[in-house]
């Protein structure tokens, strides 16, 4: 357990340099143990996400207890240390639950532009052609809309797709089979057919890729019903997320971020899923509930340190299930915190902030001290410059000052 | 076998237009004759080619049978297309199909359905000619002009009325109406608004059967897909990207083009650069065939055909079917743009007096037999009216059913459980 607090400290550097470039390959990173001494207790905290999905099937072990209270750092539940587990990082997790998941079901399979012989344009699917074939992970031509539709089609007559965006802004062109079919087919055939899809790709602000390949999907596509949407931030929620997706019966998208590819962690070796709906405890507080996910959890993490040190006390959830929203875990920090900040990548325009600032306004209006505030990218197409693409979304001393300045 | 189409190299050509399918003259003869333009141009193609109809992928030729089926009556040979079984089993859907279609203008003019109703009378023949050939397990994908593609695969007509009516016995309970039309039991996969959305889902039905024959193992898997969709899909992308994945992957699709020249008010030929769509088969390496789709026999011939290089996994085919909507292209449609003498020339060619005819002629069915028929569709139609008037309407708690296959997509709420364990929610009163 030792290691693991020397890990977490080691970590610090994820996002070091003003010009947010990160390199995470420079660390055994463990954000699923990220937290910070509290000034008045030493606790390790644990997060929520261990929990067993009602399926009475599922084989992941119970391990973790739902409300993220702080446990004792040598709790034999609180840590995988049962068994010696395996370092991976986040695109080879990703990898990993779509492979087990294909084991375990023959009619999961792959489609998408070069996810077979080429492995995926970040290799999430590396490896799956030689050894599934052809068929189960299908190359596709460059039809987003109709290889969607037709991943939809094969839903509807009994297997299991997951569909992959080269980008996600891609799925843009397959906007009309997500919204209409794959989230309305359910419904309008009075619950006769099932559309069990995954749709996951890279998406979010990279490294100067340029205004449409650092597009962010996730506000677009929220209005939709009948779709789930959750956003994965590390190795292990990835595999989590992307073996719960599979097993759903509903459709579910997949946000992966481009620039989480390569964080590391060390995996259990069991089978264990991540709850599609609940979000994720990173580091329980008590002044302000920061709510954010997948990169931008970092941003806030990294910030978090420096308002430590300042004296504060955050609490940072990942909300992780972007649709809908886990308003059990988020209403509990507001009920005491008191006050609320979001930090997204979204667009400040109908992005996920402004729903979620919404939901929490009609939810817990009478907990609030102070105005949610919410930190979201510049409505603005992403520019291709570096210094010009690193003020179009949420940096760290941001996220400081809204702090400071929500808690005064 | 291969019979009907090597029979193409032999009918007579009663037109001068006889070319192959390279040129990409044809247009010009079709707008040489400005006045017939609408009533003539693309229906007097008689393209033949030498080659046999099993073609390999790349060589793609342009059959046309048009006049098939009219060479073999002429010679009174003693071979009919069909036996008096089958005869009667076709006449009877198609009747259904009218006098279901006829009800629905019906009804809606009284105020029993509502929104946009888009009724088939005319096109009966390819659906009848089609669908009458599948098994239960083949699929059936089609648009909003959905209803008698949906009866001719099985679906009962009460069913269908009941979902028209919005009751909450219908096909879809009432949540699907008129333009979706589904059914797992008789593998209707829809029932689509927008045109175009539900070739991909053809195409990914297909895709299945070719998965579970190749990797599940099932070898006896043979289903196969029918994608019904109009004239004006054939400019729609995903027309041509769905064409290209299924000759790619040799998925047992068939796609039916029911070309009926009209798109709401858009003549196929003001939309379309090149209005034989037949031969846009061919640039993905599938046979395109053009057919008379006012014949149910014709129909039936090019199906058999079709469905039976999908079956044997020989891959897609492209067919277009000539063929008229008598009403307007939904019950709100004036109708105003069609010329009364292309509406008077298609309705002289109605396919079910067409078939009547035929079965008379060849003593296949009396006349009294056909009436018993007619009468007993009339006592389906009725009875499905009596059903869905009588049947309830769908109660407040259906509202927030079937929105997920699994409700916890809904969330977990602010008490902890999730939102679906409300009551509100099996109350159907519950704010999402």
């Amino acid at each position: 357990m030792a290691a693991i607090f020397q890990g977490v400290g080691a970590a610090a550097p994820l996002s070091s340099s003003p010009s947010n470039s990160f390199d995470s390959n420079k660390s055994v990173f463990s954000p699923r143990r990220s937290f910070s001494v509290r000034k008045r207790a030493s606790f390790a905290v644990v997060r929520s996400d261990g929990i067993v999905n009602l399926n009475p099937k599922g084989r992941s072990a119970q391990r973790l207890i739902s409300n993220a209270v702080a446990t004792k750092a040598d709790s034999p539940a609180a840590s995988s240390s049962s068994k010696p587990g395996h370092e991976l990082l986040l695109f080879e997790a990703l990898q990993e639950g779509l492979e087990e998941e294909m084991e375990r079901d023959p009619r999961v399979c792959v489609m998408g532009e070069d996810v077979g012989h080429y492995g995926g344009s970040y290799k999430v699917t590396k490896g799956l052609a030689k050894r599934f074939g052809d068929l189960r992970v299908l190359d596709t031509p460059i039809a987003e809309n109709s290889f969607t539709g037709m991943g939809i089609g094969a839903a509807m007559t009994g297997l299991r797709p997951v569909i992959e965006g080269m980008n996600m802004g891609f799925l843009l062109l397959a906007f009309n089979q997500i919204s209409n079919n794959c989230g309305m087919l359910h419904y309008t055939s009075g619950g006769q057919f099932t559309i069990p899809v995954v749709i996951r790709g890279p998406g979010g602000v990279g490294r100067q890729l340029g205004a449409e390949h650092s597009q962010r999907l996730e506000s677009y596509f929220q209005s939709i019903p009948g779709i789930q949407m959750v956003a994965c931030s590390t190795p292990y929620n990835a595999k989590g997320l992307m073996k719960a997706a599979i097993r759903s019966e509903n459709p579910v998208i997949l946000f992966e971020h481009v620039l989480l590819y390569n964080l590391k962690e060390r995996l259990p070796d069991e089978d264990y899923i991540c709850n599609l709906e609940e979000a994720e405890m990173v580091r329980p507080g008590e002044h302000v509930t920061i709510l954010t996910y997948s990169r931008m959890r970092y941003h806030v993490m990294q910030a978090a340190k420096t308002l430590v040190n300042k004296g504060y006390d955050p609490e940072v959830i990942d909300i992780r299930s972007l649709k809908p929203f886990d308003l059990h875990t988020i209403g509990n920090s507001v009920k005491k915190t008191h006050r609320v900040l979001i930090v997204e990548e979204c667009m400040r325009t109908g992005g996920i902030g402004a729903s979620l600032t919404a939901a929490i306004t009609e939810n817990f209006n009478d907990y609030l001290d102070a105005p949610i505030m919410c930190l979201s990218s510049q409505d603005v197409p992403t520019p291709y410059a570096g210094t010009l693409e690193e003020v179009t979304v949420v940096q760290p001393a941001q996220i400081v000052t809204a702090v400071e300045q929500i808690c005064q | 076998m291969a019979s009907a189409f090597s029979a193409a190299k032999f009918s007579a050509q009663p037109f001068p237009l006889n070319h192959t399918s390279t040129t990409s003259h044809d247009s010009s003869i079709v707008f040489a004759k400005p006045t017939s333009l609408f009533l003539g141009s693309t229906r007097k193609l008689r393209l033949t080619s030498s080659s046999k109809f099993n073609l390999s992928r790349r060589s793609g030729t342009v059959d046309a049978v048009s006049d098939v089926v009219k060479q073999k009556k002429s010679k009174s040979s003693p071979s009919l297309l069909i036996t008096k079984e089958e005869g009667l089993e076709l006449y009877e859907d198609l009747v259904l199909g009218r006098a279901f279609e006829d009800m629905c203008a019906q009804m809606y003019y009284r105020g029993k359905m509502f929104g946009f109703v888009h009724l088939y009378n005319g096109q009966e023949a390819v659906s009848t000619g089609f669908i009458k050939l599948l098994k239960q397990q083949d699929s059936v994908v089609s648009t909003y002009r959905d209803h008698v593609h949906a009866l001719s695969k099985g679906v009962p007509a009460r069913a269908v009325m009941s979902e028209l009516f919005g009751k909450t016995t219908g096909c879809c309970r009432g949540q699907g109406g008129s333009m979706h039309m589904f059914s797992r039991e008789h593998n209707v996969l829809g029932g689509f608004a927008f045109i175009g959305e539900g070739i991909p889902i053809a195409t990914g039905a297909a895709f299945t059967s070719k998965y579970k024959r190749e990797v599940l193992k099932e070898a006896d898997c043979d289903h196969v897909t029918l994608a019904f969709f109009g004239d004006g899909t054939c400019n729609n992308g995903q027309f041509f990207e769905c064409l290209n994945m299924a000759a790619l992957w040799k998925l047992p699709i068939v796609f039916v083009v029911e070309n009926n020249l009209w798109a709401i008010g858009m003549s196929h030929l003001r939309a379309t650069s090149d209005p034989q769509i037949y031969k846009k088969g061919p640039a993905f390496g599938m046979p395109g065939i053009h057919v008379d789709g006012m014949d149910v026999l014709k129909v039936r011939e090019v199906a058999k055909e079709a469905i039976g290089r999908a079956r044997r996994g020989e891959g897609p085919t492209l067919v277009e079917c000539e063929t008229y909507r008598f009403r307007g292209h939904s019950l709100a449609d004036p109708d105003e743009l069609r010329d009364p003498a292309e509406k008077a020339h298609y309705a002289a060619r109605d396919p079910i007096t067409a078939l009547k005819k035929y079965l008379i002629e060849n003593s296949l069915a009396s006349e009294a037999e056909l009436k018993t028929i007619e009468k007993k569709i009339d006592e389906v139609v009725e009875d499905a009216v009596e059903f869905a008037d009588e049947s309830p309407v769908p109660a407040r708690s259906q509202l927030l059913e079937n929105v997920f296959a699994d409700p916890k997509g809904f969330g977990i709420g602010p008490d902890g459980r999730y939102r679906c364990e409300d009551p509100k929610f099996t109350e159907g009163t519950a704010h999402v």
